[in-house]
């Protein structure tokens, strides 16, 4: 047993931290410091720039692609450590949709003019992609859904609703479940995997406001949406196999053990700074011994992913473990979302840390950690809710 | 980066898995506890024989120079055996003491007769004030020409009763709850002055009330310097904290899988009771609750335990953790095997009760949360002001 990075890997590890110091732009982290703290949303350029500048480093916008198609093609290890370093630095997350999502499913079940027109974009973050998948009847039982694709000539025509639609507002392309075969013997079997452009007509995208006042998700209306047939992944019903692989690739990396881990150094600082009893709350018993708690269980969590990778490199595949790792990591996120939120006591309270003349309120460090809090609820339900997760484990890994 | 053992550790536990699966059966073990003795001596024979005495000793003495990943191995298979020889007390507790204090000539004599089988020391440290508190010690020991004099109670010391010497931590110096003055000695357990009241524990463990009366120990069986053992204590405490923490994983194993196993089998209203999702949920709440304490083990293991700190931390964090792992593991397997799981004759009992007993033994929950929040809460941080909270 033997957790030290072999010296390829710490070499790469300075590589990477040498990277974001040299490329990492001072004006995005700025902006996007300045927009969260006030709670404004965060424009299309914020989300994409750091992506962007990946892109042009040697495939580092997508880690685990092979590099036939343009990616880094990291080792599970390099991809933790790459995750790790990007925490640390407080880099701007890249968008999962694209290269996490939508992008190994081209490559792995697409044709070659779909990769070829598709993953170029993608690698690049010239294109910004968005998921529809969730449905207003079809959540958890997503082989529900009922959005419809027929086929008429070279076009499929599309109508139904997608919700839950994250960042729909930017996105250029969405990639959607819909159904094919109404009369399928199983929901499962008639469900198709289409790419379809946003500037298509007869789309509509509206606005949901989530309870911190973020504009995070949508629903997205289609209208008799005409999408060509050459934008059909694989084969026509067969969209349920893909839409199975995404849902593993999207679990992986959703633990968040790097981020989790900066945010409670965080908050630390803040309850170094509050004041409890006449004294720093970091020293009061009960706060410090919740942060000690939260830290224990993230240390196990983070042994429990270097398992995992372990497994992973030495390629035995990550397994339904993700959903252990995915009820977990969120159940730790929203732990320290709410200990960040305990910490600023009744500067909890101010919505956005700006009076209505947009002077700011309170501690700087204290601003929308509420909304943080109440945002957060979202981890435990989406990417398949923590109670699906379970009945994933309870079926592939008990056998139940 | 891996987890995976070398050759030596995988014949390792090879052996140890053969000899809990052929000479360690659910009878065997219901036999054992039953003697008089409460262990049975062929097997301390045997695992001389299997070199498993020597594996935590340096070579130079005739061990295998084994660390923590090693410990762990031997811990992790006799948990899920419920092995009832003092292995933990004796080779990991007080022999961990013997190589870290005593001289050339104590470890020439003392550790391959550790080795052969043919001593056992164990260590009587706890006091009935003390509680988890190493340092607490009223045991007193005064000094008459060339001989030290010792008089005190030890509690609850684990494996006594099977030992042919004892280890014994009194006073020499300072107050009752001072730090220095700790001094340890090295006695043979037949000595005038020493009374074992021998009991069987709630797990079916043998322990020993040990009253010292006026027992003469000469200077040369001083074990380490004179009042200044406490340190040495702490340490080789966090170790064995470390050990029977992978005997709590070997055993939180079993009441997982076995409970697993029990629910598919278990048929009410016509079908498994693991069919119904409120079973399968904490089925499978269970596992993770067994993968994370399984993880912050690995997390102790390889940790730099060299290092005072690290090692504090990593015993501490271990313990924590793990002791809220065997109370939510061990409650739950309880209730899911219903009425089976309440009686004495069917073994899942039986693992509940030493899960649960090593939740307490050096330090439950509390005491470790506490030891673990001052090891790493106490320091004021400046505020960077550039950063920020950002999950998503």
């Amino acid at each position: 047993m033997d957790t030290a990075f072999s010296s390829e890997d710490l070499k790469f590890q300075s590589d990477v931290r040498e990277f974001i110091s040299n490329n990492y732009p001072k004006e995005l982290k700025d902006s996007i410091g300045t927009k969260r703290k006030t709670g404004k949303e965060l424009s299309r350029d914020d989300l994409m720039s750091w992506h962007k500048i990946l892109g042009k480093h040697n495939g580092w916008s997508a880690p685990g692609w092979p590099k036939e198609y343009g990616g880094a093609e990291f080792s599970p290890t390099q991809k933790y450590i790459f995750e790790q370093e990007c925490a640390r630095a407080e880099c701007q997350y890249i968008m999962p949709f694209g290269v996490n999502m939508v992008g190994p499913v081209i490559y792995t079940f697409g044709n070659d003019e779909q990769k070829a027109k598709h993953l170029p974009g993608i690698l690049s973050g010239d294109i910004f992609w968005c998921q529809g998948y969730s449905e207003p009847g079809s959540g958890s039982d997503l082989a529900s859904l009922k959005t419809s694709a027929v086929k008429e000539g070279d076009h499929y025509v599309v109508n139904g609703q997608k919700t839950w639609t994250t960042l729909a507002q930017h996105a250029d392309w969405i990639f959607c479940l819909v159904r094919t075969n109404p009369d399928a013997e199983k929901p499962q079997q008639g469900i198709s995997f289409l790419l379809i452009d946003m500037k298509t007509p007869g789309i509509t995208v509206r606005p949901i406001k989530l309870m911190d006042g973020s504009h995070e998700v949508n629903e997205t209306w289609f209208d008799n949406v005409k999408v060509p047939v050459e934008n059909l992944i694989g084969q026509e019903n067969m969209g349920w196999t893909y839409a199975k692989f995404l849902l593993a690739h999207e679990r992986s990396g959703i633990a968040g053990v790097a981020r989790s881990k900066k945010a409670l150094e965080r908050i630390k600082q803040i309850a170094s700074a509050e004041m409890s009893y006449g004294e720093p709350l970091i020293q009061d018993p009960a706060f410090k011994s919740k942060i000690a708690n939260a830290e224990l269980e993230l240390s196990s969590l983070e042994y429990t992913e270097l398992r995992t990778l372990a497994k992973d490199s030495a390629g035995k595949g990550p397994g339904p473990e993700s959903s252990l790792l995915k009820i977990k990591g969120t159940d730790i996120q929203q732990m320290v979302t709410e200990l960040a939120m305990e910490a600023v006591g009744y500067y909890a309270n101010p919505h956005l840390g700006t009076t209505l003349s947009n002077e700011y309120v309170g501690p700087d460090y204290a601003t929308n950690l509420s909304g943080s809090y109440f945002n957060f609820r979202k981890a435990s339900i989406y990417g398949g809710s923590n109670e699906i997760q379970r009945n994933i484990i309870a079926k592939m890994v008990l056998g139940l | 980066m891996n987890f995976d053992y070398t050759e030596e550790q995988t014949l390792l536990e090879n052996m140890v898995t053969s000899f809990v699966r052929d000479d360690y059966d659910w009878d065997t073990r219901c036999s054992i506890v039953k003697t008089e003795e409460g262990w049975k001596e062929e097997n301390w024979k045997k695992f001389a024989e299997l070199g498993l005495l020597g594996v935590p000793f340096e070579e130079d003495h005739g061990g295998l120079g084994g660390e923590a990943t090693d410990i762990m191995i031997v811990m992790e298979q006799f948990g899920k055996g419920l092995v009832v020889e003092p292995y933990m007390p004796s080779i990991i507790l007080a022999g961990g003491l013997i190589s870290k204090l005593g001289s050339a000539d104590q470890k020439n004599s003392i550790i391959p007769e550790i080795i052969s089988g043919d001593r056992r020391y164990v260590f009587a440290y706890a006091e009935p004030q003390s509680r988890f508190d190493l340092f607490d010690v009223k045991c007193s020991a005064t000094l008459d020409g060339d001989n030290y004099i010792i008089n005190g109670f030890k509690s609850v010391v684990f494996g006594a009763g099977m030992a042919t010497h004892l280890i014994v931590s009194a006073r020499t110096d300072g107050d009752q709850r001072s730090k220095s003055g700790i001094t340890l000695f090295l006695v043979d357990i037949k000595s005038d002055g020493i009374t074992l009241q021998n009991y069987p524990t709630i797990d079916e463990y043998r322990a020993s009330e040990v009253v010292i009366e006026n027992l003469t120990v000469s200077k040369e069986n001083i074990l380490g310097e004179l009042g200044n053992s406490y340190e040495a204590i702490e340490e080789q405490v966090d170790l064995s904290t470390i050990a029977i923490c992978s005997e709590a994983v070997g055993i939180l194993q079993v009441l997982k899988d076995s409970t697993n196993d029990y629910c598919k089998n278990r048929k009410q209203f016509g079908q498994s009771i693991s069919a119904n999702q409120a079973i399968q949920h904490r089925l499978v709440d269970m596992m993770i609750e067994y993968e994370q304490a399984k993880s912050i083990l690995y997390m102790a293991i390889t940790a730099d335990l060299s290092n005072t700190d690290e090692r504090r931390k990593a015993a501490s964090a271990a313990k924590a953790r793990i002791g809220k792992a065997i109370k939510f593991v061990g409650e739950n397997a309880i209730q899911l095997h219903g009425g089976m799981g309440v009686v004495d004759e069917y073994m899942i009992s039986h693992f509940f009760k030493r899960a649960t007993m090593i939740g307490i033994l050096f330090g439950n929950v509390d005491f470790h949360m506490k030891r673990y929040t001052d090891l790493t809460q106490s320091n004021i941080q400046s505020i960077n002001e550039d950063d920020g909270i950002n999950l998503s």
